[in-house]
């Protein structure tokens, strides 16, 4: 159920970590909001901390200091296993590398979250077949990830991101490895999901098709928030 | 995460690795089953020999004598001492009331006394007992030379061994010979009242008889099969018992008790045989015997003594038998380790997914735990194969040696069951160490790992 407010908000949020006698400041006292329904794109350069960012939003990693409050609730306060259910039942995340288990088929991988969530066995063929007719790859419920293509097996990580109906969708650089084209092709399915009433937070360091696609670009380096501006895209 | 999705996620990746985790499981196998062997070759032994015991009659056999019987000579009587009551004389009214205990067989008087054997015109002197027939199952006379007697009555006789060598050199040669038994018959002195049958005796008291009785040597027996308590030495000359009955032979009690009570119109007995349906009943038999005002023992306490032996004993075994065990789950420990550093990746992305680092906990206890089912189950039928080798090879030893075979190993079900449970267990154990590794793993650091 989406609340009133904010989809995201952060507050103040450090990370740094422990390097030999000083400290590495990954995310350096950034405040961002994101909308409901609004799709972000992170943009910088490496080492500029947006993924450290989208893994303390994905509840994967606790800030150093600050507030990230997620769907109502601050994620920051909450015990290992409240953020393991956050991880399960708010959160949908998408990987640059897919992360696909290569020993399951494609229809095992997307019930994974099923599984992990205890949804009744027989609920679960039908939540499957939802979400991979959401990435339009019904087709090849059998098949193994190696027996895909890249942007099929990117489209399989993204139905089983939305298997489970995350109201936020967190995406770690999802076209780093595929081409233009099939890059274009997931970030249209991904700018799709916001009409499911879907928010989007993406990491890339491609300005161009994140102009193109997300409705809002947020600049960051050294750990700060830079700067955060309409994307051309929403601006035209 | 749900039992049943666990475990199919926990076999499916059993399955990846499949030849490292099932060389794993034999590891589990080989120390189970070396334990199974080890405890089947303890509890075998002790089945052997409980059963041989147990046949011996030793254990279901409560000894029933007067109070004073084993008093020494002079020594004040203490039990009459304490109590009003008279006496309980040994007698046949006191063997039928026995008797009719539940959980009774037999009750059977000994009859041994010592006698002289006339065999070739030579004298040799010898305890003669009566065997029961029941004591044809109790395992002595098994490997006899001869056989056991011919009915219960007949006017045959079993030599012990020893005894046999001292009749003859030859002693295989004395089956099928004739001896005589010479013994002291009791005749009752009829004064007031005639002797009845067997069990009475005039008031009076009675006279003894030289009397001679011609027997057929049946058998010759390695065992002492008359040996033990309750008697006056072993006897080593055997005879039916209804045989020793009807001789009414004067016994060792016989001019003891017409001193102390000259007014007993029966014949006593110095002591009863009391056969119990199972070792178990002796204990409360024993009881109901005392309670009757007689004396009761058994080899109980012996029984439990050697219990206790082969507890220590199978203790031992297992101790050894585990050594080969403790290997095993060092390899279990190293499978599970080296699972974590392949699927590091994987426990990230479960993680990321929403699994609960409980979940990861779980899913390795439940492989640890498979492998260790597996490895029992297999290490069971190992352990049991190896039981069976040893007791075939021991048989075929025996029957060269022209010994009977014997069942030297023995896997009874609780057996499995506990060594089905020690091997979860040991295994769960073994992978305590990498589920809890597995479940800490920082999801951001397994996700980058490559």
């Amino acid at each position: 159920m989406s609340l009133p407010g904010p989809a995201i908000q952060l507050d103040h949020i450090s990370r740094y970590y422990s390097m030999g006698a000083g400290s590495v400041r990954a995310v350096d006292d950034l405040s961002l909001t994101v909308a409901q329904n609004e799709f972000l794109a992170l943009l910088g350069s490496s080492g500029s901390g947006k993924s450290t960012l989208l893994n303390l939003i994905g509840g994967l990693d606790r800030p150093t200091s600050g507030t990230i409050v997620a769907n109502g609730q601050n994620i920051a306060a909450l015990c290992s296993l409240e953020l393991a259910r956050y991880r399960r039942n708010t959160i949908g995340m998408i990987f640059q590398s897919f992360n696909l288990l290569t020993r399951m088929t494609l229809e095992e991988n997307v019930e994974l979250p099923l599984r992990l969530a205890e949804v009744d066995r027989t609920e679960r063929p039908g939540r499957v077949r939802e979400a991979l007719e959401r990435v339009r790859l019904t087709h090849r419920l059998g098949h193994r990830p190696v027996e895909l293509s890249g942007g099929e097996q990117q489209r399989v990580a993204i139905a089983r991101a939305l298997v489970n109906r995350p109201k936020i969708l967190l995406a770690d650089e999802p076209t780093g490895n595929l081409d233009s084209a099939t890059g274009e092709a997931i970030l249209t399915l991904l700018q799709e999901q916001t009409k499911y009433g879907m928010t989007i937070v993406m990491v890339t360091h491609e300005r161009g098709p994140a102009e193109k696609f997300a409705d809002r670009l947020a600049i960051m380096g050294d750990g700060k928030l830079l700067s955060t501006s309409p994307a051309r895209g929403v601006a035209q | 995460m749900k039992a049943r999705d666990l475990t199919d996620l926990a076999l499916r990746n059993l399955r990846e690795a499949i030849f490292r985790n099932a060389l794993t499981t034999l590891g589990v196998a080989v120390g189970v089953a070396s334990l199974v062997a080890m405890l089947s070759l303890g509890v075998g032994l002790q089945e052997l020999a409980s059963k041989r015991l147990s046949q011996s009659g030793l254990f279901d056999t409560i000894v029933v004598t007067p109070k004073s019987t084993f008093r020494g000579a002079g020594r004040p009587q203490r039990e009459a001492a304490q109590t009003d009551k008279p006496r309980r004389v040994l007698d046949e009214d006191a063997r039928k009331e026995i008797e009719k205990f539940p959980n009774v067989i037999e009750v059977y008087p000994q009859i041994r006394f010592f006698t002289e054997v006339r065999f070739n015109n030579k004298p040799f002197a010898t305890v003669v007992a009566g065997m029961p027939d029941s004591s044809r199952n109790s395992g002595s006379f098994d490997g006899m030379r001869g056989h056991f007697f011919s009915s219960p009555a007949a006017n045959e006789a079993i030599l012990q061994v020893e005894f046999a060598k001292e009749l003859s050199e030859k002693t295989d040669s004395l089956v099928g010979q004739d001896l005589v038994l010479r013994y002291a018959e009791r005749q009752a002195l009829s004064t007031n009242a005639p002797a009845t049958g067997n069990s009475t005796e005039s008031g009076g008291g009675f006279s003894v008889v030289p009397k001679e009785l011609r027997l057929k040597i049946v058998g010759v027996v390695e065992t002492e099969p008359a040996a033990g308590y309750g008697g006056y030495g072993n006897a080593r000359l055997l005879i039916p018992l209804e045989t020793a009955a009807t001789l009414r032979a004067a016994q060792v009690n016989d001019l003891r008790d017409i001193v102390r009570d000259s007014g007993a119109s029966k014949t006593t007995y110095p002591s009863l045989s009391v056969r119990a349906k199972s070792p178990s009943q002796v204990e409360g038999l024993e009881t109901s015997i005392k309670n009757l005002g007689f004396n009761a023992f058994s080899l109980l306490d012996a029984s439990k003594s050697l219990r206790t032996f082969f507890s220590v004993f199978d203790l031992l075994l297992g101790i050894f038998g585990s050594l080969a065990l403790a290997v095993a789950t060092l390899g279990i420990v190293n499978t599970l380790a080296m699972a974590i550093l392949e699927r590091r990746r994987e426990i990230g992305v479960l993680k990321a997914l929403g699994a609960a680092d409980s979940d990861v906990q779980q899913l390795f206890f439940v492989e640890a735990g498979v492998m260790g089912l597996l490895g029992g189950l297999f290490g069971v039928l190992f352990g049991w194969l190896l039981g069976r080798a040893l007791t075939y090879g021991t048989n075929v030893y025996l029957h060269r040696q022209n010994l009977n075979s014997i069942e030297l190993s023995s896997v009874p079900w609780w057996l499995v069951l506990a060594a089905l449970g020690f091997a979860v267990l040991v295994s769960l154990a073994a992978g305590l160490y990498p589920a809890s590794r597995a479940a800490k793993l920082n999801p951001v650091d397994a996700l980058r790992y490559e």
